[in-house]
């Protein structure tokens, strides 16, 4: 009887617990993921015209606009410029810094700082390094009779240019997850390879990387969310320039919506943007997952 | 025998050259930073020091409005994320009820659809709720973090039931059992949870730029990107200083606690 009564107020409780969080977790997130698939059929408002539905007009202009176009091939090399290499550097990081290396201190030091530091304050640092003539980047290459270069206007370089500095600003950080890896690996899988004579790159290759398959997935998950979420140095390195070359697709989200003031088009936008989103991190993690465990 | 020497001490230079790689972009701004400008580009070890251009770059914006700003809402984020993840993560991790698992979903997808992605709709929210243009708004999309409510739902179960039944029979309030038995066992993962928010929120650019439009109300961030954006006339050495003194609290506090730090980023990534 008692226990009846503890039961149902348990279930009150936890709806009490749980009702402040979840008002704001679905205000912020599910509210306006909804009404941003809703709108993305609508119009834009317009002073007293309010929004008109027209269907898949969104959609059509979507399918013609060639700066949407760039933009998404942008970001996909963007990713692929981004993704496998910061994630690759991670991992050499974490196998460093969990060995016995001189200095590892500062190399831990070193690597992770960038995580530290706002991606604004990054871009900046690095616009110094870009710019043409006076440059660090330049004045090396002057030291090489080497001309200068304008790495940030000439539409061939820019994006590239981007990809480095997301770089530089990322691999810390999925470093860390390797770093925790790494750790739990259990100390006398290594001491009995040794004893078996194994190298430490069969080591690694035949056990401690097939053992990291879990943290490789996550971090990549989380490296493609990122190269999809984070455009801040495009303001101050490029502003999505020359001619959309550097523009990410969040980016121009920005743009459209609080540039051009185009809410019903950035709607659009922002609903292409979840959909791959998702599409990217939910096929990674079965694709991968059936990797790890038919191995 | 000689072999192995070979090899590992061609992955020492390999680390060594990837750290000190890593380490230039940020010992570069510090150069200039604090070194006269006609020091820019010469590289010269008796040049004189300087603390000239931290003073006219904190002189040329108001920055110290901004810091003030951003210590506010990196607080006043901290403190609710850190009520209402728990109160949520308690619910979840200790209570059954009808539509826990949806609930638990749905919160998940936070994960990947997060506010940052979002930022026509929240801020049609904000104008409706007139919230626009102040520093709760900068702060309200994330103080129900769906990472913080899972992280602490994970801290939680491993908590003995058997703790939790005792201070029961003691006769604890459900407010007392969280807070004399869950709270002080997750004190290391509110310290690392704790630790990627602030430096998550004092780093964010996005979403304060859209919905602030006042020096009162600015975070760092945006200050210090609207101040670079007039550097026709800005020196590098003072956009550097400004560069670095935005950063400096975070990277200070890093490098005295970087185990923790280090730790903190680690124990926030195994889920």
């Amino acid at each position: 009887m008692r226990n009846t009564i503890n039961l149902r107020l348990s279930w009150v409780n936890a709806w009490l617990l749980l009702t402040p969080a979840m008002i704001l977790v679905i205000g912020f997130t599910h509210f306006p993921a909804v009404k941003t698939f809703w709108n993305s059929f609508f119009s834009t408002p317009r002073g007293k015209r309010p929004a008109v539905f027209t269907g898949l007009e969104n959609y059509h202009y979507l399918l013609q606009d060639d700066i949407f176009w760039t933009v998404l091939k942008n970001n996909l090399l963007f990713s692929l410029g981004t993704v496998p290499t910061s994630v690759c550097i991670a991992l050499a990081m974490a196998l460093w810094v969990n060995g016995k290396l001189h200095g590892r201190g500062f190399m831990r030091m070193a690597f992770f700082t960038p995580t530290v530091l706002p991606l604004i304050a990054v871009a900046n640092i690095w616009l110094f390094y870009y710019t043409p003539g006076f440059g660090l980047i330049d004045q090396i290459r002057s030291l090489f009779g080497l001309p200068e270069q304008n790495w940030l206007g000439n539409p061939d370089y820019a994006l590239a240019a981007v990809i480095v500095v997301a770089i530089w600003k990322e691999a810390g950080f999925f470093m860390v997850f390797y770093l925790a890896a790494l750790q739990s690996i259990p100390p006398n899988l290594r001491e009995a390879a040794q004893l078996e004579g194994a190298s430490s790159w069969y080591f690694f290759r035949r056990v401690a990387f097939p053992l990291l398959m879990p943290t490789t997935l996550f971090v990549s998950v989380n490296a493609v969310i990122n190269s999809f979420r984070l455009v801040d140095h495009i303001f101050v390195m490029t502003e999505g320039g020359p001619n959309n070359a550097s523009s990410l697709l969040l980016f121009y989200i920005y743009e459209t919506a609080f540039k051009f003031w185009e809410t019903g088009y950035a709607a659009t936008l922002t609903v292409v943007l979840v959909v791959l989103l998702s599409i990217f991190s939910v096929g990674q993690f079965f694709l991968v997952d059936k990797r790890i465990h038919y191995r | 025998m000689r072999q192995v020497d070979y090899g590992s001490s061609l992955n020492l230079i390999a680390a060594w050259l990837v750290a000190l790689l890593w380490f230039s972009p940020l010992a570069y701004a510090l150069w200039t930073a604090i070194h006269p400008v006609a020091y820019e580009v010469r590289f010269d070890l008796t040049a004189p020091l300087t603390f000239e251009n931290f003073i006219d770059a904190w002189a040329a914006a108001p920055f110290a409005r901004y810091f003030l700003n951003t210590v506010i809402l990196v607080t006043m984020i901290l403190v609710a994320q850190f009520v209402l993840c728990t109160l949520a993560a308690y619910a979840f991790a200790r209570f059954e009820f009808r539509g826990r698992e949806v609930m638990f979903a749905l919160v998940l997808v936070q994960l990947l659809v997060m506010p940052d992605i979002l930022i026509v709709e929240n801020y049609k929210t904000m104008r409706a709720l007139g919230l626009v243009d102040t520093i709760v708004a900068i702060g309200l999309p994330y103080m129900a973090s769906g990472f913080g409510i899972f992280l602490l739902r994970q801290t939680f179960k491993t908590v003995p039931k058997e703790l939790e039944d005792a201070a029961r029979v003691e006769g604890a309030g459900l407010f007392q059992i969280l807070w004399r038995v869950y709270i002080p066992l997750a004190k290391p993962t509110y310290l690392a949870y704790g630790l990627v928010s602030v430096s998550y929120h004092w780093n964010n650019f996005l979403w304060p730029l859209i919905v602030t439009n006042s020096v009162e109300t600015r975070p760092v961030t945006v200050g210090l990107s609207i101040f670079a954006a007039v550097d026709s006339g800005v020196q590098w050495s003072i956009m550097n200083a400004a560069t670095l003194m935005t950063s400096g609290p975070l990277l200070i506090a890093f490098l005295l606690f970087q185990r923790q730090f280090v730790q903190s980023f680690m124990r926030a990534g195994i889920r």
